[in-house]
């Protein structure tokens, strides 16, 4: 394939940019400006470099010319139009010139109501509207997933590093955003965890297993990790070879806490006895739910445990590579898994011969570029390899035919830290906490009207209310509380005793998703939310299939319609429209994004939490009452 | 002599149940392949949009889901393969359900006009009300959408619904592209792309309903890698991409298919042996296209067999 490029120059500093990534992967150019040749299985082989490309220039000068584009097609023999394609998929990348500082200001579910609305109405008097600005801008941003610190915004940087402030100050971040504070003075307002965690603090609370070293080691010493029992896992994993350590895994019946609850063990041995080779490992840290931060915190606070437990993972289920997908809007948890990875190369943990036991496994870190859909992990694969991160039709799974068309065990950060703890006392004994699909302990992002706010690490089975009364309680009078994310559903005041597990909150209706229980006071303003949650699906379904494609957009107006009290003939006529919207987007979308992207909207109307006393109907309760 | 006899692979046949009934397809046949090809004549009447016989199934449209013994979902059918005892069910209130939201997302967000007789009947069929989402949003100005940034839309006050009309773009002298009928069933960039030309010219583009096909930044076809194959245009379902002379005449209202002749000759290009079907309105070539089940074309051609055709009217 000849590849035919607009006559668009890159910069020397874009150009640099690009080659000081690529030159030590690719080898030298030759005189084209090519890395070999333009065709073939060797020209396919660096398509996958395509989005660290791209965050290099876009790292580096702030957004994606033409001729920074036309540089990134010629060095990796990728067309013009699919580099175009994939770079306007991504939310973080700009392809015309936009300001060097940008302010990612979250208006989301958590953040939105308090302070995020308040700090967009600052930056507006400060900055400008949203997105114009020459130095510096802003632009509301979807979930930053630092809902305990709520407000977040985070600085999305030319020339230097990213950097989050949460709770957000709008003084500083103004300060900030005129290039006032650079990126170790705001990593160092995340030094305190008991703001994330506040079962650290001291007296520390219960017993912690997942997030036993939070607080307790250095997230930046791997000589520290290892005083704390770190690596220990590892050894013990090796030692009992890697058929137990699945067995072990089976035993436990540890399930994926992304959201699909589907049995580790099972997924690791499909990919462990699969006969194609090479087997791939991908971690899945692109947490990107709204309200949820559980898994930022523990890659925030004990990176090298998620080391620990990808090594672990890859090994038994034969991998010699994984891929670290990290969410792009997590630069703190990014410095400091790049810290952890390059200690533990260095100190023979990761390589080709693992704690001298033979073993070869290397972690490689990708970063996302602001895309809720690379969740999904068929969308993660794409984006991995290069492609829009847009969801793959199933079968083939991935444990036959993943990354690159290999095996591939696709594991979520949370659950790979279980991983540790299933080794740390076994199988069975880690099944005796809880029961069913639902063993071991839990986190949960507690977050909005409750005293405190943060990640909490239950067993299985604790009740709802037992688990508020952890976070200190509520503030104000309990409306209602959104379980499991924008793809959840409520829950009422009167269901509180739900014991938290898979199947408790089957019962009720509801799902436990990601672990996000966000409260909400009598003040709420929960139409407002509903319309915020609509939004997050109209901007982030990838645009694939036609039911999450136009289904968002359709939602989203029809609650806009009840929001104003101007429906489309009445209220039943666009309750059944909405409920015809959700049957399709739940029966026929492709992924998991469009089948529950009505699940909130649904679940709020048929618990009437959008009914307000009316007082021209004698107080009986009359839906949408605008506001 | 006795006529030579093709063996072809040999293949092991796999029994599946379409709405109760079993049904015998070669292993490795799509669910619609057993459909058009062991179905009764109304399995085998499955809406498809993004489907195409000469092209590797896309999977985006959704319109041909079916129902599956244990899947939670439905399936689509263009794509799944089916496997042996393997319980289907093509027209249950699930499947109607999802088949007439589709295709009324569809009507509701695009001109449909020219997406073809079956299409027009489907919706019929399938009991499509577009009009319940509202009077549709005015078209966006040229250039608007192609602009749209991922994550960020403006709110709605859903007064209309928004659609994906805007100005038709004519900037080459072969074809046009009007993306007010496109309904991103990607078949064009497949075409373009692995699926036959491997000109890679254009690519899907944006995020979410503000995606679109689209050159690099939204380059002129000129300055593009397109080859005017205009293969793009031999698999576009809606009309979307249509030659200029066919634009030019349906502007004027001069577009008259029921009077329009066929006819098959062979390309004198080269010596490849295309087939091409020329397309014969008021003693005029309209458009040419090649058979899609043609051993040599696969449906594709080239641009001298596509538009080369001046020279068979300039006698």
């Amino acid at each position: 394939m000849d590849l035919r490029l607009s006559g668009a120059e890159a910069t020397a500093e874009e150009r640099a940019a690009v080659d000081a990534l690529l030159d030590p992967l690719l080898g030298p150019r030759d005189v084209d400006g090519r890395a070999g040749p333009d065709s073939g299985h060797e020209a396919r082989g660096r398509r996958h470099l395509l989005l660290p490309a791209l965050h290099a220039v876009s790292d580096a000068v702030g957004f994606l010319s033409e001729g920074a584009l036309n540089h990134v097609a010629t060095r990796l023999s990728v067309p013009p139009a699919d580099v175009y394609g994939v770079a306007t998929f991504y939310a973080m990348f700009a392809v015309e010139p936009r300001a060097p500082r940008v302010v990612h200001v979250c208006d989301d579910v958590a953040c939105g109501p308090y302070g995020g609305e308040d700090l967009a109405t600052r930056l507006t008097a400060e900055l400008g509207p949203e997105g114009s600005g020459a130095d510096a801008c802003w632009v509301r941003s979807p979930c930053l997933g630092l809902c305990e610190r709520a407000p977040a915004v985070m600085f999305q940087l030319a020339g230097e590093p990213d950097f989050s402030h949460a709770p957000a100050v709008g003084e500083d971040v103004v300060r900030a955003a005129r290039g006032a504070t650079a990126a170790a003075a705001a990593d160092a307002a995340f030094a305190d965890p008991g703001v994330s965690v506040p079962q650290t603090r001291s007296p520390r609370g219960g017993s912690l297993t997942l997030l036993r070293r939070i607080g307790v080691v250095d997230p930046t010493s791997l000589d520290d990790y290892r005083a704390h029992g770190g690596y220990e896992t590892l050894r013990r994993a090796v030692d009992l070879g890697a058929s137990r350590v699945v067995q072990e895994l089976k035993d436990s019946s540890l399930t994926g806490r992304g959201g699909a609850a589907f049995p580790t063990g099972v997924k690791w041995d499909g990919v462990a006895t699969a006969p194609v080779r090479p087997h791939y490992l991908v971690c899945n840290a692109d947490e990107s739910e709204p309200g949820t931060f559980k898994d930022r915190v523990l890659m925030e606070y004990d990176p090298f445990g998620l080391v620990e437990a990808m090594t672990i993972a890859g090994w038994a289920t034969g991998c010699e590579r994984g891929y670290l997908y990290v969410r792009g809007e997590y630069p703190l948890a990014t410095r400091r898994l790049e810290h952890a990875i390059e200690q533990a190369r260095r100190r023979g943990y990761l390589g080709e011969d693992v704690m001298g036991e033979g073993v070869t496994f290397d972690i490689e870190l990708r970063r996302g570029a602001g895309a809720y859909i690379c969740g999904e992990e068929t969308a993660l694969l794409n984006s991995i390899e290069g492609f829009r991160g847009e969801p793959r039709n199933k079968p083939p799974f991935p444990s036959v035919s993943g990354l690159f068309g290999k095996p591939t065990v696709i594991n979520n950060v949370e659950t790979l830290y279980n991983v540790l703890q299933v080794l740390d006392v076994g199988g069975p004994a880690f099944a005796s906490v809880g029961g069913e699909r639902s063993t071991g302990t839990k986190l949960f992002c507690v977050s909005g009207a409750v005293a405190t706010p943060g990640v909490y690490e239950v067993d299985f089975g604790t009740t709802l209310r037992e688990l508020l009364t952890l976070a200190g309680g509520l503030r104000g009078e309990l409306r209602t509380i959104l379980l499991g994310g924008a793809a959840g559903g409520f829950v009422m005041p009167d269901q509180l005793d739900v014991p938290l597990t898979l199947e408790g909150a089957r019962e009720i209706g509801a799902t436990l998703g990601s672990g996000v229980v966000l409260a909400f006071d009598t003040d709420a303003d929960l139409v407002g939310t509903l319309r915020r949650i609509a939004a997050f699906f109209r901007d982030e379904s990838c645009g694939q299939c036609v039911p999450c494609r136009v289904g968002t957009v359709r939602q989203e107006e029809a609650l806009a319609r009840l929001e104003r009290g101007t429906p489309i003939g009445d209220r039943e006529t666009e309750l059944a429209l909405l409920d015809d919207l959700a049957r399709v987007m739940r029966d026929a979308s492709i992924c998991g994004l469009g089948q529950t992207a009505p699940a909130a909207v649904g679940s709020a109307l048929a618990l009437g939490l959008l009914d307000r006393p009316d007082p021209t109907t004698n107080g009986k309760a009359s839906a949408w009452v605008p506001r | 002599m006795g006529t030579p006899v093709m063996l072809g692979a040999i293949t092991r046949m796999v029994t599946l149940t379409v709405d109760g009934r079993d049904v015998r397809v070669p292993e490795g046949s799509t669910i619609l392949q057993a459909l058009h090809e062991e179905g009764t004549a109304q399995q085998a009447d499955t809406p498809t949009l993004c489907w195409a016989p000469n092209l590797a199934p896309v999977n985006a449209c959704r319109v041909c889901v079916v129902e599956v013994e244990g899947s939670r979902v439905l399936v689509p059918s263009c794509a799944r393969t089916v496997e042996d005892g393997m319980v289907v069910r093509t027209d249950s209130e699930k499947v109607r359900h999802s088949r007439r939201m589709v295709l009324e997302l569809l009507a509701s967000s695009v001109d449909m006009s020219q997406a073809g007789d079956d299409v027009a009947r489907w919706m019929t069929e399938y009991g499509v009300d577009a009009d319940r989402y509202g009077p549709p949003a005015p078209p966006a100005a040229a250039g608007e959408r192609d602009r749209r940034r991922a994550g960020h839309h403006h709110a709605p006050d859903g007064s209309h619904a928004e659609t994906v009309a805007q100005p038709v773009k004519i900037d080459n002298d072969l074809y046009v592209r009007d993306y007010s009928r496109c309904i991103l069933c990607y078949k064009c960039v497949n075409a373009c792309g692995t699926d036959a030309q491997f000109t890679f010219a254009i690519a899907a583009a944006g995020r979410g309903f503000d995606a679109r096909i689209a050159t690099e930044y939204d380059a002129e076809l000129p300055d593009s890698a397109c080859v005017y194959c205009g293969n793009c245009i031999g698999v576009c379902p809606t009309g979307a991409l249509k030659s200029v002379r066919e634009h030019e005449l349906r502007e004027n209202d001069d577009w008259h298919p029921e009077d329009e002749t066929v006819t098959t000759t062979i390309c004198s290009f080269c010596g490849v042996g295309c087939n091409l079907e020329l397309h014969v309105q008021n003693n005029s070539i309209v458009n040419v296209t090649s058979p899609s089940d043609h051993s040599v074309t696969h449906g594709h051609l080239c641009v001298k067999g596509r538009f080369g055709f001046q020279h068979v009217q300039n006698l």
